[in-house]
């Protein structure tokens, strides 16, 4: 039984595979592993004078980090493409224009050698200045280039003072230019400003941000930090929104990545084949300090400007986005409309956000926007509330059996009145 | 195990259908194109994730009745997605603990908040969706129970549908002080069928993203046709047929008199 059901199950699987890559020749490229799109992923690493404070379970913050590192690169999967920079590792002195520009990549992005990555961490010694805005960007460079996810893990134990531009702002501006970027951010006991400031890189690029008192919790955090992007496959396509119908992008389904101003609204074109159901989803994220009470609205408008159906979702409060999704079912044309199918219908959508920040928050780049856009079969129509039309409940049941009776009844009053007349006659 | 779902043989003899006709009509292509298809990595895994997303993006796939859990620090964004099927009330609990470390955390609020597969936001019809953590707290326990999850709904509606549902586990309400500190979290979404009265006409294909392609039932998508209503209507036919003949008993007299010859 169990063979047969085994048996059954593997012809199922194999004719379906067959049946599969016969008719999508594209779909089996993408599932086979891609060096373009493989994840990349850059750890950043603060080696300023400041790393030699020994807090960390006994051992200076350096030593602790040094650990962490090797126990992450013995860990790290073999397709992940690493890379390791460092900041404020090369200068000792007290010029601050020099110290500021101290950032040097240790190790390039590409594929893993651990004995020569770990020998290089090795050669490390708690020397410098703190630049993580320069370094930021110098990673954000190294990791140029691929379509798989790319992630920078910021160790630090101190805030950038270098200035002039927040590292905050830096990294906002790294997340609008790449594809995917995020940042995490790992706080080697933080003070107050380093957390505020680390944090706010992290909510910026949608990363995380970590307080890390441990060195086994350091270790952790990055091992698991830089295996999260390897089981994701899609990544969001850029396209820019049109500011009104008539000039909106046509887009297939897919994911795709925006951004958006405050208050701003973006138009989008899909065309629907009849028979098919449209389903947009968007999510708005908040990248940035805004006020308290948010929203989002997403409406779908025929070329000609009437409403077909919209969704909009309002909150307040501490969040990562706020999102919004919409179905629209194009009917199947008409039986008698002969023999050509009917044209695509073209659906405007439109992405808007009543987000709102107080002046000293920087408007540019928007906030980002991730659209997903679907195209299914479009719905059996519903014909009646219930299933099938279909009863339930005992009231049917007393309703049927009583029903059932009264016409037994009647049925026998019949056939005695007929038997009555056979016998007079 | 609900009798709505096909038996394995049965599925298999579906799926095969399914192949026959995918290889045999020129129209295949557009076909699978519309529906997602289960990404294999998913399904290769064992046992419950221990990961957590951090956007719908990226949401871990997690099966109902499966614990998942995830360590993070207080402040992220903890995104799962799970299945859930027609006729399903869906109850989804989390239960976030703080690990004992030296630094005692302040008072915080911590809330799950489910979103169909169109990212809308679902209501709770009841159970503690968000709830605030005493200083000093080792978990706060959530829970939310959604609405029955139909197989038709108006496009206007948000009325849950069968589909991939998300799950965010987050801190509302935190202190400063807080921020990235170590936290274990835990979810599991659980279902109970809410039985025939629930069931609807019409059926929408599950709303499945592409990005969350790998968020099917173990055993597949149950058939929407089916429903306790099928039972109670043929259970009602027989009963009025039962009746029927009860009452032409009662009623019809003795018929024809026994010493009449047929043939007269």
């Amino acid at each position: 039984m169990i063979t047969r059901k085994r048996l059954a199950a593997w012809l199922g699987t194999a004719l379906l595979t067959v049946a599969t890559c016969g008719a999508l020749p594209a779909s089996a490229s993408a599932d086979a592993p891609d060096p373009q799109a493989a994840p990349k992923v850059e750890l950043v690493l603060d080696v300023s004078g400041s790393m030699s404070t020994k807090d960390i379970d006994g051992q200076s913050r350096m030593s602790a980090a040094k650990q962490a590192f090797d126990e992450v690169l013995d860990s790290t999967p073999a397709d992940t493409q690493l890379g390791i920079r460092t900041l404020g590792a090369n200068y000792p002195g007290d010029d601050r224009q020099v110290g500021c520009r101290d950032t040097a990549q240790l190790y390039p992005v590409g594929p893993l050698d651990r004995d020569q990555a770990k020998a290089a961490v090795a050669t490390l010694n708690p020397t410098g200045w703190t630049p993580i805005g320069p370094a930021l960007l110098a990673a954000a460079k190294d990791l140029k280039g691929g379509t798989g996810s790319h992630r920078i893990v910021l160790i630090t134990d101190g805030e950038d003072t270098c200035g002039p531009t927040n590292p905050c702002e830096i990294a906002r501006q790294i997340a609008a230019q790449g594809v995917g970027m995020t940042i995490d951010t790992l706080g080697l006991i933080p003070d107050a400003t380093t957390r505020d400031q680390l944090s706010c890189i992290a909510e910026a690029t949608g990363g995380t941000y970590t307080t890390v008192q441990h060195r086994q919790q350091l270790t952790n955090r990055v091992q698991q930090l830089v295996q999260r992007d390897t089981d994701t496959t899609v990544n969001p396509v850029p396209v820019q929104g049109g500011p009104d119908c008539a000039d909106a992008p046509t887009v297939r389904p897919g994911l795709y990545s925006d951004r958006e101003t405050f208050s701003e609204n973006r138009w989008y074109k899909v065309d629907v084949d009849p028979g098919q159901e449209l389903r947009a989803a968007v999510s708005v994220s908040d990248d940035r300090a805004v006020d308290p009470d948010y929203g989002v609205l997403l409406r779908a408008v025929t070329t000609h400007g009437r409403e077909i159906v919209r969704d909009a979702e309002a909150g307040s409060g501490r969040t990562d986005m706020i999102s919004a999704g919409l179905r629209y079912p194009k009917p199947k044309a008409g039986s008698g409309s002969g023999d050509d199918p009917a044209p695509a219908e073209t659906v405007c959508v439109e992405v808007g956000n009543s987000f709102a920040a107080p002046p000293s928050v920087k408007t540019t780049p928007g906030l980002p926007v991730e659209l997903s856009i679907g195209l299914v079969a479009s719905p059996h129509r519903a014909s009646d509330v219930a299933s099938f039309g279909l009863g339930d409940g005992w009231w049917l049941l007393g309703l049927l059996t009583l029903t059932g009776f009264v016409a037994g009844v009647l049925w026998g009053w019949l056939s005695r009145w007929r038997v009555a007349i056979w016998r007079t006659n | 195990m609900r009798a709505a779902r096909l038996t394995p043989i049965a599925r298999t003899g579906a799926a095969l259908l399914t192949a026959a006709l995918f290889g045999l009509a020129p129209a295949a292509p557009a076909l699978a194109d519309d529906s997602p298809s289960p990404s294999p990595s998913a399904s290769a895994s064992a046992g419950p994730p221990t990961e957590a997303g951090t956007d719908f993006r990226t949401a871990t796939a997690v099966q109902q009745g499966e614990r998942a859990t995830a360590d993070a620090s207080t402040g992220d964004y903890l995104y799962w997605a799970f299945p859930g099927d027609t006729g399903q009330d869906i109850t989804v609990k989390a239960t976030v603990t703080f690990p004992s470390t030296s630094v005692t955390h302040a008072a915080s609020t911590w809330q799950i908040d489910v979103y169909d597969g169109l990212r809308r936001h679902q209501p709770c019809r009841y159970g503690m969706a968000s709830r605030q953590a005493d200083p000093g707290a080792t978990s706060v326990e959530l829970s939310c129970t959604l609405r029955t999850v139909t197989s038709y709904a108006d496009t206007w509606s948000n009325d849950p549908l069968r589909g991939a549902y998300y799950l965010r586990l987050t801190a509302t309400d935190i202190a400063q002080t807080d921020l990235g500190l170590p936290v274990q979290a835990a979810v599991e979404a659980t279902a109970s069928d809410a039985g025939g009265s629930a069931a609807a006409d019409g059926s929408v294909t599950p709303l499945v993203p592409r990005e969350s392609a790998s968020v099917v039932p173990s055993g597949g998508w149950s058939s929407t046709w089916w429903s306790a209503r099928w039972l109670w209507s043929a259970g009602g036919a027989a009963l009025a047929a039962l009746a029927g003949i009860g009452g032409y008993a009662l009623t019809r007299g003795r018929g024809r008199p026994r010493g009449i010859p047929r043939e007269v």
